[in-house]
């Protein structure tokens, strides 16, 4: 019986780490939002926490809504509670999940919509992003790459890039065959090639707030609760990207 | 004026507060968890000999503000940007009085900028004439994550905003700095969204629309719109401090703005009291784009000295000594500025 509960609490541990923060593209493990997994036999108490007390609490309800929905879907878990600690919303986030009354239950009429547009969107930017780093990542060792002709197949395989842009592509229901375009507007289509250097820049922008916002929640995390660096998986991302040394003739 | 290498700066520090955050000013629980958001942001993001104690950072005072601002001369002009933070504050955060009367006292230094909030109806435009009236007011600061009795934030391009718009131009305020930042709250009527800047934007052409926090953390969404319409602005306040803990990260916004917006609707920001303006002038004169960053080009001297200062002296009409001052870059006053400059697909 005792041999159980540690692969329990790890069944756990690796269904929270399907949970993704919407706006920072990462699993909550990650990100060190997971502040603790206590598993007593089949009952799971999961406890979240975030990088201030004012994170959009329709991002917080995605977050402890999901993990909660996925540590319920373990197999042998029973009772599951799940709360978000220190948040603004604390209080009527944990009541509202305790009750099953679903985010507009729980938020009454400020929560107009379903969050499903709010999902969709940051489904759509993480592709973006994730786009934008695989060609990016291609032009700095192949700078006459035909960025608006390129297709999956002339990414590197194994890469980071080309991994997390294909996992991405496949959560949106795009084509991840080696003859799909990677240079794709919103809606899948491939852009025109005068477009592509626009796309480009576009997605750039996008990435930009994607990593800038990962920078910043994680700083701040580490801020309010001193030791959650340690919970914290680095970020691919971070290697750098450039190399150090570059012509000084490309520049101005 | 901020002197670096020969080189003479006029220095506006677009966005600081006079705030109270001492708990006899906290209404509730919320007030502590704003102020101590704040506080984790100034940690965070702080050199370490810049970090003040949690005790000091509740509240200032005029008197060390005038020295924090402008000390050594490093701030030639500053302008308040007060949030009223009402269901949080009993007296609200940002100090209307006592900032105003700062303001009188010292003209040359100090622009008072107010607040409005459309959820206050008609008392509330009412309220507005009297206070541009009686405060001569050239902006306001707009907080549309504010709570409001059950309504916890609104949008420019609710129907009585409009009217508050309509009122700001009637009156000559014509500086409207919005929050659109990181923090924040309301669900629905997301405060992240610059959506609403973009229809005001339209509909307001002779309203300048100062984004604080450049849309962090939604920058592209602003830089798509702020492209696309002329008088929306980019205030660093945030952003900018990422200068010492990310500057491969802050190097990556500054080129982002110069490439959408141009060099002239970018303005420098401390949020004092979120930090004090004299460091980061000095690190943003010193700053340069990574050489590897061969997608943006580099960040030059007019650029520094416009983003320092003379963009927002024009916003606010300030008195540039004539030997600082530098013509306006001839750009586009729609599109991307540098299309061929900074495309990493054309290198």
């Amino acid at each position: 019986m005792t041999a159980v509960l540690p692969d329990l609490r790890s069944e756990v541990r690796a269904a929270l780490g399907t949970v993704v923060d919407p706006e920072l593209d990462e699993p909550i493990t990650d990100l060190g939002f997971v502040r603790s997994v206590a598993v007593d036999g089949d009952a799971v108490e999961v406890h979240l926490r975030l990088p201030t007390s004012f994170c959009a609490p329709n991002f917080a309800w995605l977050m402890v809504s999901d993990a909660s929905d996925a540590v319920t879907a373990v197999p042998g878990v029973g009772r599951v509670v799940v709360e978000l600690d220190d948040h603004s919303d604390s209080d009527l986030i944990n009541a509202g999940l305790a009750a099953g009354a679903g985010y507009r239950g729980t938020f009454g009429s400020e929560a107009e919509e379903s969050l499903d547009a709010l999902r969709a969107t940051f489904l759509r930017k993480g592709h973006t992003a994730a786009m934008e780093r695989a060609v990016s990542a291609l032009l700095r060792s192949a700078p006459d790459t035909d960025v608006a002709a390129l297709t999956l197949g002339d990414l590197p395989p194994g890469e980071h890039t080309t991994d997390a842009l294909l996992r991405r592509r496949a959560a949106l229901g795009l084509p991840v065959d080696a003859a799909a375009p990677v240079l794709v507007l919103d809606d899948g289509t491939r852009p025109d090639p005068a477009q592509a250097p626009m796309v480009l820049r576009r997605a750039r922008s996008v990435r930009i707030s994607v990593d800038g916002n990962a920078h910043f929640c994680r700083g701040l995390l580490t801020t309010r609760y001193p030791g959650s660096e340690a919970d914290q998986a680095p970020r691919p991302e971070d290697r750098p990207l450039l190399p150090l040394t570059v012509s000084k003739g490309t520049r101005p | 004026m901020y002197t670096k290498d020969g080189e003479q700066y006029y220095v506006v520090d677009a966005h600081i507060a006079l705030w109270d955050a001492r708990p006899d000013n906290q209404r509730n629980i919320h007030g502590k968890q704003f102020i101590d958001c704040f506080y984790d942001y100034h940690r965070n993001l702080s050199p370490e000999s810049e970090v003040w104690p949690y005790e000091e950072y509740l509240y200032q005072g005029g008197e060390r503000l005038m020295r924090d601002v402008f000390a050594d001369g490093i701030v030639d002009h500053a302008v308040f940007q007060p949030a009223r933070l009402a269901e949080f504050y009993h007296r609200g955060f940002g100090q209307t009085e006592e900032a105003f009367a700062l303001a009188q006292a010292h003209p040359d230094e100090l622009t008072y900028n107010h607040y409005w909030d459309p959820r206050d109806g008609e008392n509330g435009l009412e309220k507005l004439r009297a206070d541009a009236e009686r405060m001569h007011l050239k902006g306001v600061k707009l907080y549309t994550a504010d709570w409001h009795g059950e309504s916890r934030g609104w949008k420019l391009s609710d129907p009585m905003a409009y009217r508050y718009l309509e009122a700001c131009r009637e009156l000559g305020i014509r500086n409207i700095h919005v929050h659109k930042g990181p923090t924040i709250r309301p669900l629905d009527r997301d405060a992240f969204d610059v959506a609403d800047v973009d229809h005001a934007a339209t509909d307001f052409p002779d309203l300048t629309f100062v984004v604080e926090h450049c849309g962090l953390p939604r920058l592209e969404d602003f830089c798509w719109i702020a492209t696309q319409e002329p008088n929306v602005v980019a205030g660093l306040a945030v952003a900018i401090p990422f200068i010492h803990t990310r500057p491969r990260y802050f190097a990556q916004i500054m080129g982002e703005l110069v490439y959408w917006l141009g060099e002239d609707r970018i303005l420098f920001s401390s949020d004092y009291a979120l930090w004090t303006p004299k460091w980061l002038v000095e690190r943003f004169v010193d700053f340069q784009i990574p050489e590897d960053m061969t997608e943006y080009a580099p960040l030059s001297t007019e650029v520094k000295k416009k983003v320092l200062g003379l963009n927002a002296a024009r916003l606010y009409d300030l008195e540039v000594p004539a030997h600082l001052r530098l013509p306006e870059a001839d750009e586009t006053q729609t599109g991307p500025r540098e299309p061929a400059a900074a495309d990493l697909a054309s290198v």
